[in-house]
């Protein structure tokens, strides 16, 4: 009887420990699929960027780049690091400070036809705020020069 | 005159806590009773010298004297007074001036309302408390003044960010502070404990109110976040795993494993220094919290510090406070003994089961939000963690939890027998398990397992949870505040994932252009866009949209969604409002995207089932914390 209930006791650490670790192994494979890295334009110009996955991309919105369509909602313009630029396809409403000069970030991927078309635009709340990636990628392309 | 007399305070408020972290712990280390005396007094006066602080900030910002640097970056002549006196908060100094408040308002009440406690031991809590005020005083003192001056004086100020002029968010960082700072109460126990060598059941019983108060306020300001979020964002998202938000989330797991370890605790005498490894960990996720949020390293809204030097304090501060009170566990907690002995089918397994599995989860979301930190800091490259990650740990996770959630408030303690559990337990599993897999199916047609699946684990939870509470009345017997506390709070946790099951599957979503006059359907709702009106507000100008919904020709409901400029020196700031229209079974949601054209506008429209269930389910549980503290028998205790 005893050794039956040390047994059931091991096995519920065994079972504990299982689920631990296959909760781990889950864990870190989606943590690997959905890992997003950032690219400023220059990056993406030199082909660093991956063909297959999703990225990140930002830079400044090129004045006078944002071109909007007519009967939808799809909205093409331009980003840059004052190095190299991009364009962005982006269908939906644009982030309450998104406008030109101001710093964004775009989560999105290349399509079949080589476009980067972003499923999210962030500009953060707040006209003197620049994300820290932007801020990075334009004094990298700055010292490159 | 003011703000030099609010950093006199501040100045004499470090003063004090620095003598009543040092002389009760010496006192209470010689057994000198006059030392230990002076704990209760320093306390209060603490208290008093930082009220003056934040009252003399608060006085600033309501006469509007922009000679201060924090008033006037925060606040501008046209700011309704509401927003004048939240905007206190609204950024970093005065929100750790807030932050070092409510720690003395909790020393204070812990000093009130604990006059049970022996002498020593409620010096060396009292103690403990202040040193982490000395922290916060001396990183407000060196590194972010809020009474800093600037001269020449502007004539108008800064207005604070439009984000944050809201009820719901005006209220959301004192509840999050409130639950923060809660935990340094525990934490403050489980020091003194571990400094005094003695562990017992009944220092646990002390920590566990507290414990479970400052529990309940996290829960309520989270709740608030998430709720200010889906109105004010205009993304119509709950949730979004942002670092911020993680940054709440990870002492708020950590903080509901140590009340179900608590409770094992006072009531059987086990787990007794995991619980204060617990305790110790809880309040070092609310330090960690406060760091990622306020050091600005995070991009993100709520990170307005970009000095360095200030997240080099905070780093400082944060491994001197884990550093040492990890220490101090690791020589001690051998001499601590559990007493109660229990099989391995019995509450306290289940309890055991309960913490691994939060823990899990906690070491998930930390993974997920310092893991980009860390790679950035080392400067290996700018990464982020997507949130399917996040989701899909939370799918894992929440299977065993549910299942748990169930089983555990059914079984004994000590000992029981699996047999009596699944003769209990077989016909509700069956039941919950095919209504929730069959009920989407008659109303939508579709099989959806995942759906079936949530549905199914929020009707287990609330079905095992009713069942006891009628076995209770059946029995005839007493029912403390503290067991119908837990019953709230886990039927808040079903509603809660009943809300997010259908919100995940159910929810519609578009992004649409309409012309005045113009309709949209959305899950069977026709939206009608009746155009856009002018509206001046008190301190902002709008374009206010008027959308009819109808349902099967049949008006139900008008909406007013706003597009807002907020006066600012230089820019006006832009800010959208959406309009809800909620009912208990969905909300119908419209945002303002912008002008497209003469007439036409870009429209966010949205049909969200059951997702205020997610917030009563909030509610619930925070409830259900405060129907647990107001039990009879923490207050016998007191006297």
């Amino acid at each position: 009887m005893s050794m039956n209930k040390r047994s059931k006791r091991k096995l519920l650490v065994v079972m504990v420990l299982l689920g631990v670790a296959l909760a781990t192994v889950l864990g870190l494979t989606a943590f690997e699929e959905n890992l997003l890295y950032f690219y400023s334009p220059t990056m993406v110009k030199n082909g660093e960027a991956p063909a297959e996955r999703s990225f990140r991309a930002g830079g400044l919105v090129v004045a006078g780049s944002v071109e909007r369509a007519s009967d939808s909602l799809l909205v093409k313009f331009d980003i840059t690091d004052n190095e190299e630029t991009m364009r962005v396809e982006y269908s939906g409403i644009l982030p309450d400070l998104f406008r030109e000069g101001q710093g964004i970030v775009a989560m999105g991927a290349f399509n079949d036809k080589n476009v980067f078309v972003a499923t999210e635009v962030l500009a953060k709340h707040d006209e003197n705020y620049m994300p820290p990636e932007v801020a990075s990628a334009l004094k990298a392309a700055e010292q490159n020069k | 005159m003011i703000p030099e007399l609010g950093l006199f305070a501040l100045i004499i408020a470090f003063g004090i806590a620095i003598v009543q972290g040092v002389v009760p712990l010496v006192g209470a280390a010689r057994n000198d009773a006059t030392m230990i005396a002076l704990a209760r007094p320093a306390a209060w006066a603490q208290m008093l010298f930082v009220s003056i602080a934040y009252a003399a900030l608060t006085y600033s910002f309501v006469v509007h004297d922009f000679s201060v640097l924090y008033v006037s970056q925060h606040s501008n002549l046209v700011q309704p007074l509401m927003y004048r006196i939240s905007g206190v908060w609204g950024s970093h100094e005065g929100s750790m001036l807030l932050w070092a408040l409510i720690l003395s308002i909790w020393t204070t009440a812990v000093s009130i309302y604990s006059r049970g406690l022996p002498n020593v031991l409620m010096a060396r809590v009292l103690s403990v408390m202040a040193l982490i005020s000395v922290g916060f005083y001396a990183f407000m003192l060196w590194t972010s003044n809020p009474f800093e001056r600037i001269f020449p004086v502007p004539a108008d100020g800064n207005a604070l960010n439009p984000l944050l002029q809201d009820p719901g968010l005006a209220m959301h960082p004192p509840m999050l502070y409130m639950g923060y700072v809660g935990f340094s109460v525990a934490f403050a126990f489980a020091v003194a404990a571990l400094l005094g060598g003695k562990l017992d059941a009944t220092w646990a019983r002390w920590s566990r109110p507290w414990t479970t108060v400052a529990w309940s306020f996290l829960t309520f300001g989270i709740a608030l976040g998430s709720w200010w979020a889906y109105n004010e964002l205009g993304w119509g998202g709950w949730w979004f795993w942002d670092p911020v938000e993680n940054a709440s989330f990870m002492p708020w797991l950590v903080g509901t494993a140590l009340i179900h370890s608590l409770a094992s605790t006072e009531k059987r005498g086990v787990f007794k220094s995991w619980t204060v490894l617990l305790a110790i960990l809880a309040f070092s996720m609310s330090l960690l919290g406060t760091f990622i949020v306020r050091s600005g390293v995070l991009v993100s809204v709520h990170a307005f510090a970009t000095d360095p030097a200030r997240g080099v304090f905070i780093l400082i501060f944060l491994c001197v406070v884990i550093g040492s009170s990890l220490a101090l566990y690791a020589w001690r907690s051998g001499t601590v003994v559990s007493t109660g002995r229990f099989t391995w089918f019995s509450r306290e397994t289940a309890l055991l089961l309960n913490n691994i599995i939060l823990l899990t989860a906690t070491a998930a979301v930390f993974v997920g939000t310092m893991y980009p930190l860390v790679v950035d800091a080392l400067g290996i490259g700018k990464i982020s963690v997507g949130r399917p990650y996040f989701d899909t740990m939370f799918a894992l996770v929440s299977i065993p939890l549910i299942l748990l959630l169930g089983i555990g408030p059914v079984m004994r303690w000590k000992n029981d027998s699996s047999e009596r559990i699944i003769k209990s337990l077989s016909i509700v599993f069956a039941i919950s398990l095919s209504l929730g897999i069959v009920l989407p199916f008659i109303v939508d047609g579709v099989l959806n397992i995942a759906t079936g699946l949530g549905l199914a684990g929020a009707l287990w939870i609330a079905i095992t949870t009713v069942q006891i509470f009628y076995q209770r009345i059946k029995a005839g017997s007493r029912m403390p505040l503290s067991f119908l506390g837990m019953i709230l709070a886990h039927l808040g946790m079903a509603a809660f994932v009943a809300g997010v099951t259908m919100v995940m599957t159910y929810n519609q979503e578009k992004d649409v252009r309409l012309e005045p006059g113009s309709t949209y359907e959305l899950s069977g709702y026709e939206f009608k866009f009746n155009g856009v009106k002018n509206v001046t507000g008190p301190n902002y100008e709008a374009q206010e949209g008027h959308l009819e919904v109808f349902d099967q020709g049949e008006k139900i409901a008008d909406l007013h969604p706003q597009k807002r400029a907020y006066s600012a020196m230089g820019n006006p700031m832009p800010m959208t409002e959406a309009s809800v229209d909620t009912r208990l079974m969905r909300d119908l949601y419209a945002a303002m995207g912008e002008p497209l054209g003469d007439t036409a506008w870009s429209l966010r429209l949205y049909y969200k089932p059951m997702i205020s269930w997610i917030w009563l389910g909030c509610l619930m549980m925070t409830v259900g914390g405060v129907l647990a503290v107001s039990d009879r028998r923490y207050r016998q205790k007191r006297s």
